[in-house]
């Protein structure tokens, strides 16, 4: 249930993680779970893009790349041509290090990527990328 | 047995593990989450893998077993676990499904067919192999776990 405090004072910060992978759902939720963001997870970019327009306060997306009908990219892509989502930081995870790749979500506005497996210590350094 | 006899056989189970190569560190980082507040995320990690590994799996036999084999998808399967098995830390798994892909890759080589389609089967088998050794290991690992934190949640009534 989305709870509806209006200051972010005691407000949690709220991350979206999406991935077609059932156990890096969990991976991923329970990393950020222990840097005590509220975290939900969805399994597809339409999934995503769906949420995104029900739930408004969103501190950030992290996406896989390699997804069935959706790309992480093309979710990456979704959300900064939308006037109503481009604000939000978007990080992509990968677990294959292609430069091309890389630069291509950096150019496209993503604000990280990571490399898979992801490890708490790669989260940390993203909270001061929230919105 | 005692709650310390029981600690030392999960311990002297994981060690063998890291020692064999079973598992790396992206499992030490796993076994560092897990905390008070959340006893199971070992568990709950493991149960996913395995239900997702043994799925994919099938689906790799199958794929194998057509008349005309389509690699593509074969590989995108085994891009899928190689994936989930580096997230939870085991090692051979994960190295085992990486031969896989580069036999995938090279299947349509001019002239050798028939060759690299034994070697994907060959890799598969492998693959089967590793996870199925490292499955019962999991199985005993987390009957430990599990009667570990019956006995401590029965201290402390």
């Amino acid at each position: 249930m989305s709870s509806y405090a209006s200051g972010r004072g005691e407000q949690e910060i709220h991350v979206l993680a999406v991935d077609d992978s059932s156990v890096d759902r969990a991976l991923i939720a329970k990393i950020l779970r222990s840097s005590k963001y509220r975290v939900t997870t969805v399994d597809s970019g339409k999934r995503a893009l769906e949420l995104l327009t029900l739930e408004p306060n969103i501190s950030m997306i992290i996406t896989d790349y390699w997804m069935p009908e959706m790309t992480g990219y093309e979710l990456l892509k979704s959300v900064k041509e939308s006037s109503k989502l481009r604000e939000i930081p978007v990080v992509v995870m990968s677990s294959e290090n292609v430069p091309n790749r890389i630069n291509r979500c950096l150019e496209e506005g993503a604000v990280d990527f990571l490399l898979k497996p992801v490890r708490p210590s790669d989260v940390s350094r993203l909270c001061s990328r929230m919105r | 047995m005692s709650l310390m006899a029981l600690r030392e056989q999960l311990n002297g189970l994981v060690n063998s593990m890291f020692l064999e190569g079973l598992l790396d560190d992206q499992f030490e980082q796993l076994q560092m989450l897990q905390d008070e507040s959340s006893p199971g995320f070992i568990a709950e990690l493991i149960t996913l893998f395995c239900g997702d590994s043994e799925r994919i799996l099938a689906e790799l036999t199958k794929l194998l077993d057509q008349a005309v084999v389509d690699y593509q998808k074969v590989d995108a399967f085994v891009h899928q676990l190689k994936g989930s098995s580096s997230s939870v830390g085991a090692q051979h798994v994960k190295l085992a499904c990486v031969q896989f892909r580069q036999f995938c890759e090279e299947h349509n080589k001019e002239g050798l067919k028939g060759i690299y389609f034994f070697r994907c089967l060959r890799a598969l088998n492998v693959v089967k192999h590793e996870y199925y050794l490292l499955r019962g290991k999991f199985d005993t690992m987390l009957q430990l776990e599990q009667r570990i934190q019956a006995y401590e949640s029965k201290q402390q009534i």
